[in-house]
């Protein structure tokens, strides 16, 4: 099987340690990862912005470099719910992408990825892969089997953190405000890390948490998940 | 669409003040909050919700691509059954037609049914204008009437007012409200109760809007908790209905599916306490159906646009917004709030003003609206969609182009990595002009000592990884 990764810009640029993460498991778990370094951005910010013309471009650009891949397998619910729901709109083909607990669970079949993190952690699902892609459980179901971590609910888990890309900064004090609820129930857990499938919604609630001086740390799924 | 309803600015500055406001974010959020918990209980008792769904959004598309002959039909059965049928283009020839039936039945005094149909065309400003009152009779329509006030959600308008707010507002304006009202839910009731009573009693002409009308048959169909509407469409000699033209369905079969779609999904019921149906004129009273396009023809035409036509107006996606949840409805400044109104306005009044051309950008994308829809309309789609046609603020589309060109192409944005990277120390705590939005509230996450593609192909060089690219 041909298995290309895809990083996503957001990580490429900001948040290489998830990618490095995402990369030594698959590899831990017998697969050969391919990373195809013409690829950038799957158009997300442009599209969902309004700035269709751009967005395409991307798009089309996405679809070429992963030609031929059997799995392209991201760390962002969201640039992969954007590939598989936005691309037909588009009459672009989408390439086989796989949210990376989607890969684990419905592809290589696996459960316990064999990681160790004795830490008391919250989930937050996030809104694209919650209502986008539809994993309900599966990345919960990978955390469960990681030795010593324990998982604790999150209150209103499935509400939106208030990122929505552009709609953070073109809506200030919604977004702020959704997410100073979003804080609040994080703090409630008693977690010492919040984790979540995409490092966008993490570096929003990530960020506050910060300004705030909470001592919660936030870390993305594939890091717990490779962490021995 | 010609009303304006709420609050004067663009939608992030309306937000912005509306967050502020403590009394209401507690308002909304304990209100949507309970309808929300309703809805998820009563539609979760429903094995078949999907296939219920599936078959509110099938009828409603058939009928809205044959919308040309069902309304044909609808008004031959209408005059069929001795009422009359008038054409609306937009609000003001509503306005017109409503103003003149009413005249000609030489009264000065109209009760209303709640009706969103009229709000949207500003009927009572108009009629008031023209020297006839029209008195809302629903509660929370004559709480907001009576407080001078707007409408803040489709099917609950007080929303944004507790109890002590509600007496405070009866005892000031309501004549007959009893001296030593309290803040009872019951006696609150009881006071409108009285004092509607009298006002059904005199009442010569009522109007109304309508969930549906069967074309088939001309039948009107309004669904309501109060009985109060069934006051107003039986005891008045003249019965004026204004009902825009996307409501017709084509038989009283397809009736069943929203009438198990409809009251799940707005007051979290499993049926509504009063569904009243009315064909032509009866004995005793002249029946009136005026037909409203108002835009609507125009959002037809949009093949991305028009499955907001679908909706029933049950404001499932107001009680699940975050954004309407923490905004409330006047921020959105059209009698349409939260995602639909998002969608719906912008279509209905076009992109012109900068309080429309910032609507569809008031929703983090969050899916949550679509997740309840009862008539399934992708709201996140339309709202894309809608994104793509407004004019972009010159600073944001020259940033949007500059970003655009980096990812163009893999090498300029390896060079922006390493340009980041170099500079990294000097990144500053708060970001400049728009962006500083996004440090008002957060930090900034730290710029890495390299990107992943360039720690990928230095791993590559060296031969460490297994990987071939």
């Amino acid at each position: 099987m041909r298995v290309a990764l895809f990083i996503t810009c957001v990580n490429d640029t900001l948040f290489p340690g998830t990618g490095k993460a995402v990369v030594s498991l698959l590899r831990r778990l017998g697969c050969e990862v391919d990373f195809p370094q013409a690829q950038t951005c799957c158009g997300q910010m442009h599209l969902n912005t309004g700035y269709r013309a751009e967005g395409e471009r991307l798009a089309r650009r996405f679809a070429e470099v992963f030609d031929g891949y059997d799995a392209v397998v991201t760390p962002s619910g969201s640039c992969a719910a954007m590939v598989r729901e936005q691309y037909p709109r588009l009459g672009v083909a989408p390439p086989p992408v796989y949210d990376l607990s989607e890969f684990l669970i419905d592809v290589l079949e696996v459960e316990d990825v064999g990681a160790a993190f004795p830490h008391r952690v919250t989930y937050h699902p996030t809104c694209h892969s919650l209502r986008g892609l539809h994993l309900g459980d599966k990345p919960t179901r990978l955390l469960r089997r990681v030795r010593g971590l324990e998982l604790v609910p999150l209150p209103g888990a499935e509400e939106c953190c208030g990122f929505g890309g552009t709609f953070a900064v073109k809506n200030p004090a919604i977004s702020a405000a959704m997410c100073a609820d979003k804080v609040r129930n994080v703090m409630d857990t008693g977690a010492e890390v919040l984790c979540a499938a995409d490092n966008s919604c993490l570096m929003h609630i990530g960020g506050t948490m910060r300004r705030q001086k909470t001592g919660v740390r936030v870390m993305h799924l594939a890091e717990i998940l490779d962490a021995r | 669409m010609s009303v304006f309803i709420g609050m004067p600015g663009d939608f992030p500055t309306n937000a912005a003040k509306a967050v502020q406001n403590s009394q209401l974010r507690y308002n909304l959020r304990k209100a949507t909050h309970t309808i929300r918990g309703k809805r998820a209980t009563v539609v979760g008792e429903l094995p078949d919700w999907p296939e219920l769904r599936a078959a509110g959004k099938a009828i409603k598309d058939h009928t809205l691509r044959h919308l040309d002959r069902y309304l044909v039909q609808l008004e031959e059965a209408v005059q069929r059954a001795g009422g009359h049928v008038h054409w609306a283009r937009d609000a003001a020839e509503a306005n017109r037609i409503v103003t003149d039936l009413v005249r000609r039945t030489g009264e000065n005094e109209v009760v209303k049914v709640k009706s969103m149909a009229t709000q949207e065309i500003g009927l009572n400003e108009h009629l008031a204008a023209e020297g006839i009152t029209a008195f809302e009779t629903d509660l929370a329509e004559l709480i907001v009437q009576l407080g001078d006030d707007y409408p803040s959600h489709i099917l609950v308008p007080a929303i944004h007012r507790n109890r002590a707010e509600i007496r405070e507002i009866f005892l000031r304006r309501m004549g007959d409200a009893p001296r030593d009202l309290t803040d009872e839910p019951a006696a609150l009731a009881e006071a409108a109760r009285l004092h509607l009573r009298e006002r059904f009693l005199r009442s010569k002409v009522a109007i109304s809007g309508a969930n549906f009308v069967i074309a088939e048959t001309g039948t009107c169909v309004v669904l309501e908790s109060e009985g109060n509407g069934r006051m107003c469409l039986t005891l008045p000699e003249t019965l004026i209905s204004v009902v825009g033209i996307e409501k017709v369905l084509p038989t009283w079969r397809d009736l069943e599916v929203f009438l198990q779609l409809l009251p799940r999904s707005s007051t979290g019921e499993r049926m509504n306490p009063y569904t009243s149906t009315w064909t032509g004129s009866t004995e005793g009273q002249t029946f009136h159906l005026v037909l409203l396009d108002n835009g609507r023809t125009t959002v037809l035409a949009d093949e991305v646009g028009r499955q907001a036509l679908r909706c029933i107006r049950c404001s499932a996606c107001l009680n699940v917004c975050p954004v309407y949840e923490r905004a409330g409805g006047h921020a959105y400044g059209s009698v349409y709030p939260g995602p639909i109104g998002a969608i719906l306005t912008p279509q209905l009044r076009g992109l012109g003003s900068d309080l429309d051309a910032s609507l569809p950008y008031a929703s983090s994308l969050c899916g949550a609206c679509l997740e309840v829809c009862p008539v399934a309309i992708d709201i996140p789609e339309v709202l894309v969609d809608l994104r793509a046609k407004v004019a972009h603020p010159r600073a944001e589309r020259a940033g949007m182009r500059a970003a655009g060109w980096v990812l163009a192409k893999e090498v300029r944005l390896a060079k922006a990595q390493r340009l980041a990277t170099r500079f990294r120390r000097l990144a500053p705590g708060r970001l400049p002009g728009p962006l500083s939005a996004w440090t008002d509230t957060r930090d900034l996450p730290e710029i890495p000592e390299e990107s992943f593609r360039d720690w990928w192909a230095r791993q590559e060089r060296r031969g460490e990884g297994k990987a071939s690219s």
